[in-house]
Formats: structure tokens, sequence, C-alpha cells
């Protein structure tokens, strides 16, 4: 079943995974349970000649057991998948980590806007570096991603990360990844945004550390860039 | 007061009780007998459901196929698969599964199985269906105004229903505004009617824990929308004023916040689920004990779980709203509530399964349709549980994993325990059998093709496959998958021709079927103690009940079955007080 899943390259996506497994064993045995009851019961208790039915209300606690215990267990198992998502969540998507390197998105009916401060490593600056559809980042490192959208709501959705976080205009929502394996990877929009939402495709880019400063250079507007040089 | 004196006390008794001949338009068109309300409103869905299942086809082929030409159609462009999408959806949930499960089923039953000679409030009935006729009308003539038909989703999110510059939609999504805000006051109107009527005009002996479970679902049912209704009313007004007044509710821009129409929409949503699933879980519970010859397993343990089910509805709708941006701290509180509702559910379906231990079963196509409802519903329910878990949501959230989990848990009980209500229903309402062959080839064709579409929808929706997209063939990781697509479209195209036979058979047993005799499945509940089709007041005259509603094979009977309302043994002393 899981290699449906597309390649996870994310330090947290194994553990999203890991959940849904823990959730599928748990339930498809539950599943074929059931299903092997009512399918046995639909054979064995068919209509037979000379063979009546039974008279059972299921009032008595005796009988009601029937029901009752597997019930709890689905209960106190429930409590169990909460007990492994729970901490999941909370890794993804309430503790962003500090000092983590920063991206700003900026999402508009059908693109993908990223931000990064140019040279002089502030954003909202003039050197800032725009670029349409194109998430770079360095390997191995946490990367948060500011998301501010212009118009409606869009979805930030990079499948391979685990990654999902609906953007809402009018607030900045933050969240972060760490990307593990260089490569290039697909960036949809998750949340019907109009008639281009199907449309609206960006690219992530994972590069190895070095290959990423390289590239962080060439973006920068060519006299800023000559000017940062010596300081780095 | 004892139930007796509650019946006499009856708000409104009918005023028809004279036997004058009626003219035809209040015989047929403007009725207020709830038997004809209950036919149109079957015939109102049905005809609905057509229509839905054509936006069906729409959107199957334009994602098997993308961009080519559906056979007798056109190309579909972006903006109208947004508009397919929207509409089927809006169709489906408020114009097929409601008026065909509580309109239909719920008129038609409740006053036959309380013994009543009608609904509390006819007039009321009558016209909380031409209500939502109109609402019907609306909602169509939506598609034929410039710039189309609403096209934000059937859950609407603002910003993007909340100005037309967002999707090129004007009056389409204003329509579908209108078109929804008359069908809630229809099914309020409805709700007032199915309370009032299932609590005040219970036959004498009829107690509350005697009552059809039917009735039971039928009542949760209503007061769920109640309850949750009206934030969503002022949701649509406060919409309605963004889109043609100038505030701002729902826009950033003018000052509103775009998640208020969410948790507006979702705290309605959420409970509109069990809505529309719980009638449909009392068609199956009524059919189950009839053919197996045996008394519900636990049906007090049945209700309380619906009642406790109810109530957790209330405080789970945040889990459509996970990743949706409000504070992550909320989630977890939210995904307990929702994996609790496991519980009652499992209660309920396992009651079922216990039902059938140890009976003596029988297939005629209301049971295959019944059994086919659990054993597919089953599917909706575990699946359900991923997206319960706030981390799996995640990824899964907007993905073809949660359009398969929906239709597992809304096609069973909306379309199969609908079709399961026609069948075993039918012979009452129109005093003529349905063919048993055509029954089964229905059947079978209907739960093969079904499975067909959306078990493989699971598998695309792991692949990270988002919904509401209109050419999948854009993304280089959706494009292996392609082949999935095209054996869901067949698989659908086999299920929408199967329901030929469910047509050819209404028709063709209306005219030419075996005339049905009184009570042909020989069950026990009120609605069978009267003529097929029953008289205009349904009772020759006030049935008392003696017990329970599920007295089958009882020990010493004479036969394997003992209506409620034949003197006799009168079982279980503690329930005559109750
Ligand atoms: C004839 C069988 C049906 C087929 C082939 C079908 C097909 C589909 C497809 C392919 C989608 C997703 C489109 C997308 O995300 O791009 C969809 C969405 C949906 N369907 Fe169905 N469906 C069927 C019956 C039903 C029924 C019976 C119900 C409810 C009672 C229903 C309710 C919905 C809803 C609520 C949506 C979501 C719409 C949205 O995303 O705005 N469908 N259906
Ligand atoms: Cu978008
Ligand atoms: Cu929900």
């Amino acid at each position: 079943m899981l290699r449906w899943f597309p390649e996870n390259i994310s330090t947290y996506g194994g553990d999203i995974d890991a959940v849904f497994s823990l959730i599928y064993y748990i339930v498809g045995v539950w599943f074929l349970l059931a299903e092997g009851a009512l399918f046995f019961f639909v054979f064995r208790y068919r209509r037979r000649a000379g063979r009546a039915a039974a008279y059972v209300r299921g009032e008595r606690f005796s009988e009601l057991a029937w029901v009752l215990v597997p019930a709890v267990i689905v209960l106190a198992l429930d409590f169990g998948i909460e007990a492994a998502g729970g901490p999941v969540w909370a890794r993804v998507k309430e503790d962003v980590p500090e000092h983590a390197l920063r991206v700003n998105v900026r999402a508009q009916q059908f693109n993908w806007n990223f931000i990064y401060p140019g040279p002089d490593g502030q954003f909202d600056s003039a050197d800032d570096v725009t670029l349409e559809n194109e998430l770079h980042v360095p390997a191995g490192r946490d990367v948060e991603v500011r998301l501010e959208s212009k118009d409606v709501i869009h979805s930030f959705f990079i499948p391979n990360v685990r990654l999902k976080q609906d953007i809402l205009p009018g607030r900045t929502i933050r969240a972060w990844f760490n990307a593990t394996k260089p490569g290039r990877y697909e960036l949809p929009c998750a949340e019907l945004c109009g008639f281009g939402h199907y449309n609206m495709r960006g690219f992530l880019t994972v590069h190895s550390a070095d290959e990423y400063e390289r590239w962080l250079q060439e973006q920068w507007p060519a006299a800023a860039a000559t000017a940062a040089l010596p300081a780095s | 007061m004892t139930a007796r004196a509650v019946a006499k006390a009856t708000p409104e008794p009918h005023h028809n009780r004279h036997s004058a001949p009626q003219s035809f338009w209040r015989k047929y068109v403007f009725s207020v007998d709830h038997k004809v309300i209950g036919k149109q409103y079957l015939a109102l869905g049905l005809f609905m459901a057509l229509v839905g299942g054509f936006t069906a086809y729409l959107i199957r082929w334009q994602l098997a196929w993308p961009e080519t030409e559906v056979p007798g159609w056109s190309y579909v462009e972006p903006d109208f698969y947004n508009t397919m999408v929207t509409m089927h959806g809006t169709i489906m949930v408020f114009f097929v599964a409601m008026p065909i499960l509580l309109g239909a089923f719920g008129n038609f039953l409740i006053p036959l199985m309380v013994g009543a000679p009608d609904m509390a409030f006819p007039r009321l009935n009558m016209m909380s269906f031409w209500t939502i006729f109109t609402a019907s009308c609306v909602l169509m003539a939506s598609f034929f105004v410039p710039g189309g038909a609403a096209a934000a989703g059937w859950t609407g999110y603002a910003p993007l229903s909340a100005d037309p510059v967002y999707t090129g939609v004007d009056w389409g999504q204003n329509l579908w505004i209108l078109a929804l805000a008359l069908e809630f006051s229809s099914f309020l109107m409805g709700g007032v009617n199915f309370m009032t009527t299932a609590i005040n005009m219970r036959a004498p002996g009829l107690s509350l824990f005697r009552l059809p479970l039917f009735v039971w679902m039928q009542m949760t049912a209503a007061v769920l929308f109640m309850l949750s209704v009206g934030p969503l009313i002022a949701g649509a007004v406060m919409l309605l004023l963004d889109r043609t007044a100038g505030t701002g509710f729902f826009l950033p821009a003018r000052g509103g916040d775009p998640l208020l129409w969410q948790h507006l929409f979702w705290f309605f949503g959420h409970p509109e689920v069990y809505v529309v699933l719980l009638p449909g879980f009392g068609a199956i519970l009524e059919i189950l004990p009839v053919f197996a010859r045996k008394p519900i397993f636990g049906y007090r343990a049945i209700v309380y779980s619906t009642i406790a089910a109810g109530a957790l509805s209330f405080i789970v709708w945040a889990h459509h709203m996970f990743i949706s941006g409000i504070d992550a701290r909320l989630a977890i509180p939210f995904s307990v509530t929702t994996i609790l509702i496991s519980v009652p559910f499992a209660i309920m379906i396992f009651s079922m399964i216990a039902t059938l231990w140890g009976g003596s079963l029988r297939f005629p196509t209301p049971m295959l349709f019944a059994l086919g409802a659990l054993a597919t519903f089953l599917i909706g329910g575990v699946t359900g549980i991923f997206l319960g878990s706030a981390a799996v949501d995640i990824f899964m959230h907007d993905t073809y994993f949660v359009v398969a989990h929906f239709h597992f848990t809304l096609f069973p009980s909306a379309l199969l325990g609908g079709f399961a209500a026609i069948y075993y229903w039918y012979p009452k309402m129109f005093g003529r059998m349905l063919d048993e062959t055509l029954g089964k080839l229905h059947f079978w064709i209907t739960i093969v093709a079904f499975n067909c579409v959306f078990i493989p929808l699971f598998l695309v929706g792991m692949g990270g496959h988002m919904r509401r997209i209109y050419n999948p063939l854009q993304y280089d990781f959706l494009k292996p998958m392609q082949p999935i697509h095209e054996f869901a479209t067949i698989a659908a195209i086999v299920l929408l021709l199967g329901q030929i036979p469910l047509i050819v058979n209404f028709f063709w047993s209306l005219a030419f079927g075996r005339r049905a005799a009184d009570n042909p499945w020989q069950a026990n509940t009120l609605e069978w103690a009267t003529t097929s089709p029953p008289p205009h007041e349904n009772f020759a005259a006030v049935p008392t009940v003696y017990r329970d509603a599920y007295e089958y094979s009882l020990p010493g009977n004479a036969t394997d079955w003992l209506p409620q309302h034949v003197p006799g043994p009168a079982l279980k002393a503690q329930e005559q007080a109750a």
C-alpha cells in the first residue's frame, strides 16, 4: 500500500507515513474482521428449511457484551492512534524551528512567487529576489516559508515533503520543512482557487549545500552581488 | 402525559377529514397528504440524481481523457469543470440525498410508522415541498445566467465565493446562495414536522422505546439539522451581502476574515453528513430484522449511540480545517473528538452485523441493498480514521483519498440506502411489487461498479493526487496514475448505465407490477398495518400498539412475526411505563 506514496524526502515525512501505516494495520484488521463476520453470517445463516431464527434481542448485558467489548477496544485503539499522531502533528505544525533559512511565499491566482533576500540578507529591501514558481533550498537545512496570499485561499503542497498548508489572504502563516534529497519536485496548489487552479504548478529544487550558495549568488543582481562577495 | 393523552392533544388535528372529492390540483399537486408529498420529494430527488449523475459523467470523462470532447456534450473548459464539481456536490448532498432520504421516506413513513393520520402540520409540509421545488428551479436556472453557475466548490470557500472577480461567476453564485437558503428553509419546515409528529402523534401504546429505529434516526437527523443550520444561514446572508452590498465579512481587503466562513460552514457541514447518513442507516435498520426474521440486536444501544454521535458531531467541525490556518494547537482536541465518534458508529455497525447472527436470512432486493450498504459503509467508516488523525490529514487533505472516503460514506447511505428503501417500501407507496429480476440486476451492477469507481481513488489519493483538478496531466507525478482514472471512468459509466434497470422497473411495475399485499414482507411495524397504498387518512381506526417494533421469531408464537398492533402478549413490562 505505502508504495503508492510519492517518495518522501523530508525529515518528518517518514513520521507521517508511519502514523498512516499504524492506522492502516489497525483498521485493516478491524475491517477484515467486520467484513468477514458479515459475509460469514450471510452465508451461514441463510434461510434453510427446518431451522428457525434465534430470538436474541441483545438487550441483556451478557449479549450486548459482544458489541460493547469490541467498542471499548476500538476506543482504546483510538487513543493509541492519537498518542502516535499527536507528537508528529506538533513537530510538523507547532514547532517551527528557530534560525531556519527563510523564504517568503506570495501566492496569487495562479502563480507562486518565492522571495529571497538579496545580498544584504534583509527582506523587503530593494535587492530582494523574486522567482516565479521556483523554490530552491539547500538539502539538510531547516527552511521556513512565510506564506501570504494576494487574493484567495491557496494551499502550499509539496507531496514529496508531506507538507501542506493553506494560505489565507490577510495573514502570514509560518510553515517549515527540511528536505534531505537533492532533486526537482513538483509543488501544486491544493485548494480550489479559480479556473487556473489546476495549473498553479511550482517546483521545489533541492540543492546540495555548496551548489545552493552558487545558485543563490547567480540570482543576485550583478552589481549588488559583487559588492557583497568580498564579505562572504 | 401518557402517549394516549399526547395523541389526543395533537396541535393541528387533520383539517380535511371531509371525504368530499378533491380537485386534481388539490389531490396531486398542492396536496397536503404526507404520502403524496413524499412521492413528490421522491420524484424530485430522482430527477436531480439524473442531473447530478450527468455532472459526474462530465467530471469523470474530463479526468480520464483530459480535454477531449465528451460524447453527448462538447469540450469541458476549466471554469466549466469547476462549475461541474461545485454543482455535483451541491446537487448530490442537498438535492438528492436529503430529498430522497428525509423528504421522500421521512415524509411518507413517519406518520405511518407512528400510527398518525398525517404530519402534525400538513400545510407547512406542502409548503416545505414547494419551497425545495423552487430552490431546485433556482439552482437549475443558474446554469443559464451569464457567467454560468457557481464555481467555488460545494463548500463555497470565501474569498473565492465572495467576489465575482475571482471566479468570473456573478449571478450564478448568487443564485447558488439563494437556492441553498431556500433549501434550508424547506428542511427547517420539514424538521419541525418530523419532530412534532414523531413525538406528539404517536399511537396509544407507542412509547419512545417502541418507535421503529427509522423514526429515531429521522428525529435525530431533524434535530441535528435544526441546531446546525442557523449559523450557516447567517453565513449565507453575509456572503450574499459581501457579493452584492459591498460588505466585507469574509474579505480581508475590507477587514473581514475568510476563516469565519469555514467555521460557519463546517459547524453545519459536519452534522449535515449525519443528517444524510442517519436516515440511510434507519432504512437499513428496518430492513435487516425483517429479512433476518430476528429482533434488531441492541435496540437501546443503537438509540443511545445515535444520540451520542449526534451530540459529538457538533464538536468536530474543525477536522475539516486542520491545515486551514487555524491555531495549530486546536488540532489535537478536534482530532480526539473526531476519532471518538468512531465508537458510537462501531456500536451501530456491530449491532447491525449481530442482528444477522443466528437469523434465517432471505435475500430479496431490499435486503441485498441493505447488506451492500452495510458492507461498503464499513470502508467509509474505517477510512475516516485516517483523516481524523491530524498528522495524516496533513498529507491526505484535499486529495482523492478524501473524495473516495466521502463517497464511501455518502453513496452507501444516500443511494444504496435509498435504493433499499425504494425496493422495500415501493409496495406500500404504490400498491405494486417491483420486479425482482430487474432489481437484482440493478443491485449487482451498482455494487460492483461503485466499488470499481471509488476503491482505486484511494490509491490515487495516496499518490498525492489533488482533488478538483481539471487536468491531471499537468503534473509529472500524476501521469503514472492516469490508467486508474480511465478505469474509474469506465466503471462510472457502467454505474450510470446500471441505473436503467431501476428506471424501467419503476415505471413498468407502476403499470404492470404484481399487486402488493398489505404486508408483503410480513413485517411488524405500523406502516404495514394499513392497506397498500394507504387511504387518505392512513388507518381505518387509530391502531393501538402492544409491543416493540422487532418481535420476530418470538418463542411460543405461532408465526415468526408479531405486528406491533396485534393484541397478544405485551412484552417487557418495563416498557409500558416508558
Ligand atoms: C454516480 C456516482 C458518482 C460519481 C461517478 C461521482 C464522481 C465524483 C468525482 C469524480 C468527484 C471529484 C471531482 C474532483 O475533485 O475533481 C466528486 C465530488 C463530489 N461528490 Fe460525487 N460522484 C458520484 C456520486 C455522489 C453522491 C451520491 C454524492 C453524495 C450524496 C456525491 C457527493 C460529492 C461531493 C460532495 C463532492 C465534492 C465536490 C467538491 O469538491 O466541491 N457524489 N464526485
Ligand atoms: Cu491556488
Ligand atoms: Cu466532518
